[in-house]
Parts: structure tokens; sequence; C-alpha cells
């Protein structure tokens, strides 16, 4: 047998399935139901880390979730992952582990020089020595990073699926230990709906690591019974594998699922985890207590682990880590430990640093025939990559120091155990209050500001009777707050009451030397600090426990300091001679334990990661070739290549097609609002700057909007569809905004109006026609024979049948062009745009995206709402003086213009700028200087919002916001280039560059 | 050319294919008739008027549907809702709705193209929406004859339970529904 560590009978693994695995190389054997810890215990593997500064051996400490030393590098490739915890994760065939931060080896470590060094790299080492100058920590930082490193992350992509989950129940129950488990099934009796989570692959906590009865049974099979009547319970959803993991406002809990986590890997389809949001009306917190080491020379040598976990180890895992076992105590809960050791044949001694401890656990050691040494101190501990031996000394009166002499034992195993802090994470990070229980020496819950109620262990209850009795109370308690009557108040099993005695809070366990002397007491484990660094920083000023955390880093890294806060707040407080609550604890956060960024991201990937709103036409624009932009969520074409073309050669040809012939534009994405009611009208002279009350059924109007500042929100055309009907169109990417912006207004404002605003962007497909010919392709699709300027002037609307659809023909122009809007009921939209691509085919009809829209708007000057406009620009900066109808009495942004500051004479401007060389296009966003220096500062006067190419113009052009701007028409200015070059000759002109007296769009 | 017969007519959907069985099935209601209806809830002549023209009167209480056959009402606030009918009625429930509203204060508006409907359905129908939408989608809380305006996978959607299987109709923008078909064939996958 290579597992020279199991015990013969026992546990919970399954004997028939043996499991091979690797660590470090070298292979193993354990068998289903291990973790990694137990299977490397069960090969007598114990040193499995390299500590984080010092690099000192480390094995493994804890049976769960609070390990600070066994983190390992699990899996290979794609797959591989940092800083496991060897307690949690499940073996299974074939797996792979490494060991982290060491090198060469684990046994030789070439780092380890640093604990040689320790007298030289206290707390705050790097803080002290690394400050200057402080150009070089770049480099410092990445050499300490090297040397003091955890694992390494993968630098393939993540092979696996990740999944969320929303979720609502009426309890949620956190932890299925004896408690947990007693909570769900009093809620579960009720009807209630129940969610009840565990991190651990089986659920039953403590019980399955207990020995004793409950109701006459084993622990394990009241367990399991337990499970059996909640699985056959419909409303009762049980998670094992289920860790929760953030506590937040209006009881909002988040959990990670660890769906297949235990399996060499995921069935396809199935998410490696899952993610739940969680909303719960109440919420019963029974996630148990966590063993705090004793803080006594060199506690960190591998063999040296908490007492509970040698317990789980042996009973759970039929795993005795040693043969020949010192446990060091200062409370009762390590007796259980010797005895269940003893019994399975180890040799066991007690060294308990309690005077004359009494109680029923005491006389059942003494009669396995366990020695007791009584207040006594272990001195040191012998052995570097394993425990070989312990000295012991009495504690002298006082219990501060050590006397008389030494006495050596040999041993293989230290089971330590310094009392236990209920795990209150989760009932912190709900708000609620802890207090600090002298009896225990630890904080437990005090007041709570959820509707939450804590049980068992992690309020402080550490007897079993007061676990199942907490749970049953307040699982009933909590399913009748969320509105179920329990039909019987459970009953609460029987179990074995003891009693038990005090323990003795001994914050530093003296060694008969200076602290810091001959060997090293820690306090974390996981960030190598001591209790002598705790002594520097006290000594070095630090008085806040927010302060001294971030200076020594105790109860950093990946287990958050689960087995060494309240120590180091204790020492703390001793120091300050101040009682431990008014040291008070650091903050609590979420996650609880570490949630990867698989599972937060979820499937929200590759193409789920935003919706991607598509138009009618746009498989026509695929197959078209047409390359797309982002224009908010809506995937837009943004020009259409031909073979090989460029971008600037293929928006040169549509802009020239579109001004000497006709081209075709997918203009569905516009916002369009349905306007009605007898105060239309009305409300469309407030919303916008100009009138419309005496607009004529069948027109069309151009319209800005200003904020409540006087500023530019959004524009668009607005057409009178009937006496009290509006149509309204807005910009692409505000469509959503200024629907909302009506609805506030009208709902908050101006509720008297009877307005109703509905929005129909979604509704209709838009088709573009630009250009002298549109008006021969339109006429080629409709029997409307009144398209001539006279029946269909500009700025109107006519209704008629385009193509076999019915049509609203708006006729208006964003191109300076003869243009025509074709809006169809969506589902016509690709067989129309295809019936006006076919019709437009003998004018050579071209198709444009939206640079070419971007450039034959910019050669007419016609703003882009957000790109020549930033929030800060009124209409009067635009020059669109004419649209502000100053007379028609009030509107949103009118009392603005009484501002000094919208009246300021030195405003940006909106202006045309011409580049001295022609080919010169200048960049949008490019600053705008009166004069160039060699270098900035230089007075910047404004910046460039437009800029293109513009192929009628033969030229470039641009548009610039511009202070004092239309003063400065015929100026010469400079753009100042980001690479250095030299600066670019620009001359200042109005902001028009093709057909100034706009006679084509009116043709 | 195509002047005078109708213009083919394209559903978003046309060309997606989905889970067509147990445990979840996806399939797309495409043109269903929508009329996106304005008015005073208090006041009972526009309550009378579609119930005359309509079948059945608006619901009052949030969040529910009223149907009289074919035609179902859903509720979708205080002041508005959607009255749905079956493909190619909304032309008529619009003349209808106009007819008996004449002279109220209300809007009426044929938005039957700007969604469309997809049905999911079958066991794992509430698994496979659970995953992206915060809505409580438990019987006890919403069931056959609900309906909310809620997220789903980052779009905004009209849900609609219609049968205990459970059934639901999506009301999806018609820009976002490839997306939303997409996102819930690839939630339902892990139930296949």
């Amino acid at each position: 047998m290579t597992q020279k560590n199991r015990l013969a009978e026992g546990g919970r693994i399954d004997r028939a399935k043996p499991v091979s695995f690797r660590f470090d190389g070298a292979s193993y054997s354990g068998f289903e139901g291990d973790t990694l810890a137990s299977a490397l215990l069960a090969n007598n593997v114990h040193l499995v880390s390299r500590s984080f500064k010092y690099h000192r051996p480390r094995g493994i400490l804890t049976a769960g979730a609070e390990e600070p030393n066994a983190l390992v590098q699990l899996r290979q490739g794609a797959r591989t992952e940092p800083n496991m915890r060897a307690p949690q994760i499940e073996l299974f065939g074939g797996l792979v582990a490494e060991s982290q931060n060491r090198w060469p080896s684990l046994e030789f470590d070439i780092g380890a020089i640093n604990n040689r060094l320790s007298r030289l790299i206290p707390s705050g080492f790097y803080y002290k020595t690394f400050m200057w100058p402080a150009s070089l920590w770049m480099t410092y930082e990445r050499v300490i990073r090297n040397a003091a490193g955890l694992g390494r992350g993968p630098t393939e992509p993540d092979p696996d699926r990740y999944d969320h989950r929303n979720a609502w129940c009426d309890v949620l129950v956190a932890g299925a230990g004896p408690a947990g488990l007693m909570a769900a099934l009093a809620a579960g009796r009720s009807g209630a709906r129940v969610i009840v989570a565990d991190e651990q692959s089986e659920m039953g906590g403590s019980l399955l690591s207990d020995t004793g009865e409950i109701d006459g049974k084993p622990p394990a099979e009241w367990v399991a019974d337990a499970l059996a009547e909640l699985a056959a319970m419909p409303e009762v959803t049980v998670l094992p594998r289920t860790t929760v993991a953030g506590y937040y406002d209006h009881n909002f809990l988040t959990m990670l699922e660890r769906v297949a986590d235990h399996l060499p890997q995921p069935p396809q389809n199935t998410p490696r985890e899952r993610f739940w949001q969680v909303r719960a009306k109440q919420v019963v917190l029974a996630t148990g207590a966590i063993e705090r080491p004793l803080t006594f020379i060199d506690n960190d040598r591998p063999g040296v682990m908490l007492a509970g976990a040698v317990r789980s180890y042996a009973n759970r895992y039929a795993v005795l880590p040693g043969r020949k076992v010192v446990v060091f105590t200062n409370n009762d809960s390590a007796y259980h430990t010797a005895i269940d050791l003893a019994g399975a044949g180890a040799h066991v001694a007690i060294v308990d640093l309690r005077k004359a401890p009494r109680g029923a656990v005491i006389d059942a050691a003494r009669a396995a025939g366990i020695e007791i040494l009584d207040n006594h101190a272990i001195t040191a501990v012998h052995g570097a990559k394993r425990v070989t031996g312990i000295s012991v000394r009495n504690l002298d009166e006082s219990g501060r120091g050590v006397t008389g002499p030494t006495r050596s034992m040999a041993c293989d195993l230290v089971a330590m155990s310094g009392g236990w802090n209920p795990t209150v994470h989760l009932f912190s990070q709900s708000r609620g209050k802890l207090r600090f229980d002298d009896a225990l020496a630890a904080f437990v819950p005090d007041k709570s500001f959820a509707a939450e109620r804590s049980v068992g262990a992690c309020k402080g209850s550490m007897q079993l009777a007061e676990c199942l009795k907490d749970g049953a109370l307040a699982g009933a308690a909590a399913a009748r707050d969320a509105g179920f009557e329990a039909k019987k108040v459970p009953a609460i099993p029987k179990v074995a009451s003891g009693t038990e005695g005090a323990m003795l809070p001994v914050w530093v366990v003296p060694s008969g030397q200076k602290l810091g002397r001959g060997g090293k007491h820690f306090i974390d484990f996981q960030n190598d600090v001591t209790a002598a660094d705790l002594h520097l920083a006290h000594r070095e000023g630090y008085v806040s426990v927010e302060h001294l955390k971030r200076y020594t880093t105790t109860g950093m890294g990946t287990d958050q300091g689960k087995t060494s806060n309240v120590t180091a707040l204790a020492i703390l407080a001793e120091l300050q001679q101040a009682p431990i609550p008014a040291v008070g604890t650091t903050t609590f956060r979420p996650p609880y334990t570490p949630v990867t960024f698989g599972a937060i991201a979820g499937r929200n990937i590759g193409p789920f990661m935003d919706p991607a709103r598509l138009t009618a036409m746009h498989d026509w624009h695929v197959a078209h070739g047409a390359k797309f932009e982002d224009v908010g969520q809506w995937k837009r074409p943004w020009y259409y290549p031909k073979g090989n073309e460029s971008m600037h050669d293929a928006v040169n040809r549509e802009v020239l097609a579109t001004r000497s012939s006709v081209g075709m534009l997918d203009a569905s994405t516009l916002g369009k609002i349905d306007i009605q009611g007898p105060d239309s009208a009305r409300f469309l002279d407030m919303i916008y700057t100009n009138a419309w009350s005496k607009l004529p059924v069948g027109a069309c109007r151009y319209g800005l909007m200003l904020r409540e500042d006087g500023m530019v929100f959004d524009d668009g055309v607005t057409t009178r569809i009937a006496e009290n009907r509006f149509l309204m169109t807005t910009t692409t990417g505000g469509a959503a905004r200024v629907l909302g912006w009506l609805e506030e207004w009208l709902q908050t404002e101006w509720p008297e109006m009877k307005v109703y605003c509905t929005s129909v962007t979604e509704q209709w497909a838009t088709i573009a026609i630009n250009g002298p010919y549109a008006r021969h392709v339109l006429g080629a699709l409709t029997d409307d024979d009144k398209l001539g300027p006279k029946d269909f002037p500009f700025m109107t609307m006519r209704e008629m049948t385009v193509a076999g659809a019915p049509a609203r023909v708006y006729r208006i122009s964003f191109t300076g062009e003869l243009a025509f809007e074709v809006n169809v009921p969506r589902r016509h939209g690709h067989a129309v745009w295809e019936a006006v691509w076919q019709a437009g085919q003998k004018f050579g009809i071209t198709p444009y995206g939206t640079e070419t829209m971007h450039v034959l708007r910019a050669e007419k000057g016609f703003i882009i709402v957000g790109q020549d406009t930033d929030g800060t620009v009124t209409p009067m900066d635009l020059g669109l003086d004419w649209i502000v109808a100053r007379k028609k009495g009030d509107f949103i942004g009118r009392r603005s213009f009484a501002r000094p500051d919208t009246s300021r004479e030195d405003r940006k401007q909106l202006v045309g700028l011409l580049t001295e060389d022609p080919h010169a296009v200048l960049t949008e966003g490019a600053q705008i200087v009166q004069e160039t220096r060699p270098r900035p500062p230089m007075k910047m006067i404004g910046y460039v919002t437009s800029a293109y190419h513009s192929p009628v113009a033969g030229r470039s052009i641009a548009l610039a916001l511009v202070a004092r701007g239309r003063d400065r028409i015929g100026d010469t200015l400079w753009v100042p280039r980001l690479d250095g070059g030299q600066p670019i000759k620009v001359t200042v002109t109005e902001p028009v560059f093709y057909d100034k007296e706009g006679v084509r769009a009116r043709g | 050319m195509a002047k005078s017969t109708q213009a083919a007519a394209h559903s978003p959907l046309a060309n997606r294919i989905g889970p067509d069985g147990n445990p979840v099935a996806l399939t797309e209601r495409a043109h269903l008739g929508k009329i996106n209806l304005r008015g005073d809830a208090g006041d009972k002549a526009f309550l009378d008027g579609v119930a005359r023209a309509a079948g059945v009167a608006p619901p009052v209480k949030a969040n529910t549907v009223a149907t009289a056959g074919t035609t179902a009402i859903l509720w979708l606030g205080p002041d508005e809702w959607l009255v749905v009918t079956p493909a190619g009625g909304q032309g008529a429930m619009e003349s209808s709705l106009t007819t008996a509203l004449a002279g109220q204060h209300v809007s009426i508006v044929d938005v039957t193209d700007a969604r469309t409907t997809i049905r999911i359905s079958g066991p794992r129908a509430r698994d496979t929406v659970a995953k992206a939408c915060p809505l409580d989608l438990h019987p006890r809380e919403f069931a056959a004859g609900q309906c909310a305006q809620t997220l789903l996978a980052k779009t905004d959607v009209l849900i609609h339970q219609v049968g205990d299987t459970p059934a639901y109709d999506l009301y999806v923008l018609c820009s976002f529904s490839r997306y939303l078909w997409d996102w819930l064939a690839d939630s339902a996958k892990e139930f296949a």
C-alpha cells in the first residue's frame, strides 16, 4: 500500500474507486472522495509549498477554504489555474498539480535565502528601501514580484463555458452543517422556497468529521436523511459545491457554483462554473467557524496543522497525517482530535496552555491513555521540511513567560488549536455589527441590519445541540417572516450534551527568547507576517488596524486572513493596552473566497458581449460586401468597397456618384417618435427652439432641441402627419434618450398636456435616395405621378405605394442633393431596398455608408450632434440663430440665453477650415492655435470637429469650433500635430463648402 | 417594375433554426399584429370603447393580459397597452379602435413591424430565460396570463407567459431579435 498514512477503514472515501494523480511530477494515488490535500497527506506528503516572502517550507494547515499555505498550480495548458487551495480541490483521475513560489524545486529553493536574511527584510522593507528614486519603482517592482510570486495565469484562451443564473427565494441558507441543515429543513417544511448552498462537495459540514450520535444515528446518517428529505421537497434547491460569496444590499447575494471543477473537464455544453445572483426575502447564515492557529515559535513547519483539520482528515478521509502526535491547545475542542487520533492508533500527547483543565472531555482523554502536559508551552519546533519533534517548558506564574527545564518530545505531527473564530464574513458584508465575545475570545454577530439570521458556530454556538436548535428556530422564523407558517415546529434532534471548559486566550506563546530570535512566530502564514512584524509596526507608530494591515500585509492575499486576522488584532490590542473591541476589525469585503473572472463574465463574451442591432436590409449589406461601423449598438454600413478598393477610394466613388447621379443609404436607424394629442404642437413649441403650431399638415421642419442650460441636445426633422399628430426623427444614438426626455417633461412638468409619445423607430425601414436622379428612381417604383417640385416640394411628405409597399416618402435631404427618404414597414425593407437598387441600375445607383454620409453632409456644413457639438454648444455658436424663435414664448433652454456665459463674445463658434495643403486632412479633435511655438504650452483657441477629403471640392475640408470663429473668417490659424511634425496652416472659412445657395436639394 | 405587386415581407428570424423540442423549443411567431394603445384607464368611455373594438377591455391590473378569442391586450403601463392580433389583423384592429375611440384623447399606433415574437417553451424554458433575466419567473410569482417588460440578456423584452409548460412569448425589437434568438439557443444548449 503506497498510501502509508491511510487508515485501514472508515472515512467517506470510496475505496473501490482508486484515483491516480501527479504532484510536482511524481505519481500518487488516492480515492474518490479525497481532496488533493487529503490524498497528499495519505501519501505522507506534508511539504507542499514555499512561503511568499521567506520561501519557508510549508505544509497543509487546514481542511477548508481558509487554507493559507497549500496553494497549488492546478491543471495544465489553457485550463491551468494558480493559487488553488488543496483542501478544496476534489481529486479526479489524471489531476496534475504543481507547487508554487519555488525555484528550482520545492525541496531545494534558492529563494529560501530570504529566510536567512529575514532580519534584513522586516515589515515595510520594500516600502522603505525602494522609495528612491521613484522612477525606478517599476523596475524594482518587477523583480520583487518575480521573487515573491504566487502562481501563473494561463496564456491561452479559456476553453470552458461559464454561465449565470438569477434566482429568487424565500429563504437562502448559506452553509449546510448541522445548523444550516436544520434551518433548511424547518424552512422547507413550511412550503417556502428555499435555496441551501454549501461550498463543499458533500453537505454536512462538521458532521462529516464528527463522531457521536444525533437522534441515535451516526452524524453522517442523520445528514443523509436530512438531505433526502430536502431533495424530496419540490420548492427546495440544494446546491453543493456552491459558495455564497457576496452579501449586498436588500438581500441580494452572489454565489459561485463549481459545476464541473471536480471533473477532468466539463461535459460538452456544461458550464464549468455558474455565477448565481440571488434575491432572498430572508437569509440564514450557517457558515460555521474557522479554527485559529496558536502563535508559537516556528508554528509554520510542515506537520504543524490545525487540530480540527487533523480530525477531519482522520475521520472524514481516513488519513492519519502523523503517527506520533502532539496536540497543542488552549481549549477543549482539540481534545476530541486527540481522542480520535488515539483511537485510530496514533501515539498522542497533549500540551495544554491552561492550568489544570477539568471536564468530561479531559477525563476521556486521560482514560484513553493520553499524556496531558498542562500549563505548558511549545518553545521550539524541530525539523525544517517536516516536524521531527518539539520542546516544551512550563509557563511561569504570569503566563507570559516560560520557566523550568526544557523537555524534548519526538513527534511527526503537531495539531494545534488557539480557539475558534465564527465565520462572520457574510454577516459583516450585510452591514451587521460585530461584538467581541470574551468567553470565545472572538468576534460574534451583534446587531443585524438585513433580513438575516446567523445560526450555529458562525454566531458563536459551539455546541452541536445549540447549533441544531439555532437552525430549527431560525429556519422556521425566516420562513414565517417570508410569509410561510410552519405547520409544526420541527423537533430538535437529540444529542449528547457536553459542557466545555473555558478557553485561555494566549495570543503569543512565549518561547523563552526575545520575540523574533531563534525562530518565527507566524500570524499570517500566507503573507509571512510574524508577531515580531506586528511589534515593529506598533513601535513605528501604526495605530489603525487598517494601516497595520496594509503596512504589514497581514490579512491580505487569497485567504484574506481567515486564520490570522483576529490574532493580529488581539496582539495589536495588547501592544496598545486597549481592549480588543476598541481596536476594531478590518472590513470584510466580498467575495468570501475568490471568484473567477470566467464566472463573472459568464457567456457575455464574443458575439454575446453586447447586442448587435441589425436593420431589415442587413443581409443585403453583408451580401454586397459592406464594411460596418458600430453606431451605438447598431451595425451600420460604413462603406461598400469594390474589389480591393481602399476606404478612401470607395468613399470618393460613393460621394461622386451621389452628387452626379444617385446614391442610396440605409437610414433605418434614425430615431422615430409618433407624437399624438391635441397639445402636440404646443408641446413641440416647448421642446424645440423653433415654432411648430403653424406647420401645415404634410410639411416637415428641422428642429433643434436644447437642454435646460441652453446647449444643443439633439436634432432632427419632424413632420406633421395630421392636425394632432407628428412624426419626430432623432439622431440614431439619441433615440432612446430623446423619448425618455419627452416622457420626463410630460410626466413631471406638464402633466396637463394631452400628448402621447410612442417609439416607432423599428416600425419603419428607411431608404434615403439622394442625387440628381433620385426622382427618376422613385418614379420607376410608384404610380404616384405627383413627384414634381410643385406637387411634392422640398420639406414635405407624401404617402404612396413604393415597390408594392405602403410608404411615407419624405422630401428631405441630409446631403444637399435632391432626395427622398422612403419609409416602409420594416417587413418590406429588404424587398423595397432591392427594388430601389434594381430601378436605379440604369443610373448607376450607388449604395453608400455612414462615411460617405458624413462627407456629404460636411460639404454642406450640416452638423452632427455629438460630433460637431459636445454639450457646451448653443444654436448661436453653430450659426443657427435663425432656428431660435425668441418671440414665440418659452421653450426649454430659452432662459439660459440670458446668462452672461451664453452671450460671451469669445465663445467657440462653428467655422470651416481649409488647409493650405489641399491634401492634408486634419485630425478630428486636433487643437487649433493662433501662434505656434516649438513645443507646448500653446494657447488653444478651438478644435477640429469634422475633417474629410471632399471629392467635389477636390481638397480637404474641415469643421471646427473656434473662439470668436466668425470674426476670424479669412484669418490664418495653425493646427499642431501630435506626431511633432510641422503644424498645419489653415484658413478660416464659412462652414459650407458646396452649393452654398442650396438650390440642388430644392430642384 | 414591381409597382403594383405586393412587396415581399421578411421576418428577421426567417432563417433561424433553434432547439425544437424537449426540453426547450424556440419558434418565431412572425408578423403578429400589434397596436400600441395609449389612453386613460380611469375613463369608462375609453375602457368601453376598447372593449367594443377588441372584444375585451384593457387590463388595469399591472402586468396582466386580457384575452378575447385571438386578441390579447398586454398591460405595459398605467396608460399604455399592446393589443396583439393574429398576423394580418392589425389593420382591422387599428380601424375599429379608431372608430370606437373617436373623439377621445388616445394614441393608436401600428407597431406590428417594430417587434417580432419568439415563443420559448418546454420544461427547461424557465431555466433558459432565468440565466439572464432578473425577474422572478417562479409560478407563484409569474404565471400564465401575466406579462412584464424586463431585460433579458441585455435586450428589452416584453415577456408574456402563455402556458404552464411553461411557454413564454418574448416580444423583442426586430433589430435585437437575432442576438436574442442566438443567445437563447446557446443558453438552452446546456439542457439538450
